[in-house]
């Protein structure tokens, strides 16, 4: 695989994992596999779904690789992949901070701004005081 | 998708490529909105900390538009725009494009809210045009960590494939 395939690959795969999680039921399976490795029988067991429907939302989680099957052949239990999770929660976070920061500063503007004596004119200051 | 519960809130949009960030102001609307729509106010608190804004235009009413530049060490990032929709205090629809990537565009929707008491609530909405470009959009909060992050996700992708 060449680096700028590589590249690709990694904002779709961004976009899967936004994607995966974008459902409640995949959301709530990951909750619960934060916890410790789970079968199959054992993550459907909760729901008024069938197995199959389980598995469908599992390959989802899978392909985003935000889960792996164990190599057990009996029990295959699922384990999470907390690093990719946690990856998204950091970009995530990291953007959020961002527009922390920057609002934090616009507290301050507005802290400096005397309080507008006609505030139904107020995108009338078009050069700087 | 709500991912935290600090005071900046950020909403990733399952359905639609949007990302919302929701702020409450010690200020009432009309003080929130001027610092949006006054150039020389919106340049002291727009873009990351330690860059130096500059517009080259800034005409904030219905039909206008801006260009301006968030400068750090030699390094130059153009970003214009047009206003679709200013209302005095309560809404600004807009345009935004890096002029780095310029068929890009962006649709932004600001809605102040008055909470009464002199506060605002700002809603600030970002749409793009595909799923793709919004989480790059979220990624790049990473700033120079972007490249390290997808590099670390390919390795980390590589191991569970």
């Amino acid at each position: 695989m060449n680096e700028s395939r590589q590249v690709n690959v990694s904002a779709d795969n961004l976009s899967r994992v936004f994607s995966a999680l974008a459902d409640p039921t995949r959301r709530d399976i990951v909750a619960r596999l934060s916890d410790g490795d789970a079968t199959v029988g054992e993550l459907a067991a909760p729901y008024d779904v069938s197995m199959q429907a389980i598995s469908k939302h599992l390959k989802v989680l899978e392909d985003a690789g935000l889960v792996t099957k164990g190599r057990d052949a009996q029990r295959r239990p699922v384990h999470l992949e907390a690093t990719v999770l946690d990856l998204m929660t950091k970009w995530i976070e990291r953007y959020r901070k961002n527009a922390e920061e920057r609002y934090r500063r616009l507290d301050d503007v507005l802290d400096s701004i005397p309080d507008d004596p006609d505030p139904t004119q107020p995108s009338q200051t078009r050069e700087p005081k | 998708m709500t991912t935290s519960v600090h005071e900046t809130q950020i909403f990733v949009d399952p359905k639609v490529p949007a990302v919302r960030i929701v702020r409450e102001f010690d200020a009432p609307p009309a003080k929130v909105f001027r610092a949006h729509v006054d150039p020389a106010l919106f340049s002291q608190w727009n873009g990351p900390r330690g860059n130096e804004m500059r517009t080259d235009y800034f005409d904030c009413r219905t039909g206008g538009s801006f260009r301006y530049v968030i400068a750090r060490k030699g390094h130059e990032a153009w970003f214009h725009g047009s206003f679709h929709e200013v209302r005095p205090s309560e809404l600004i629809v807009q345009t935004f494009t890096y002029e780095g990537f310029p068929d890009g565009v962006a649709l932004e929707k600001l809605v102040f809210e008055d909470l009464g008491g002199g506060r605002t609530r700002l809603t600030a909405t970002s749409l793009v045009d595909s799923f793709e470009d919004r989480d790059a959009f979220v990624a790049s909060g990473m700033e120079s960590g972007v490249r390290e992050g997808y590099e670390k996700l390919d390795e980390v992708l590589a191991r569970t494939a």
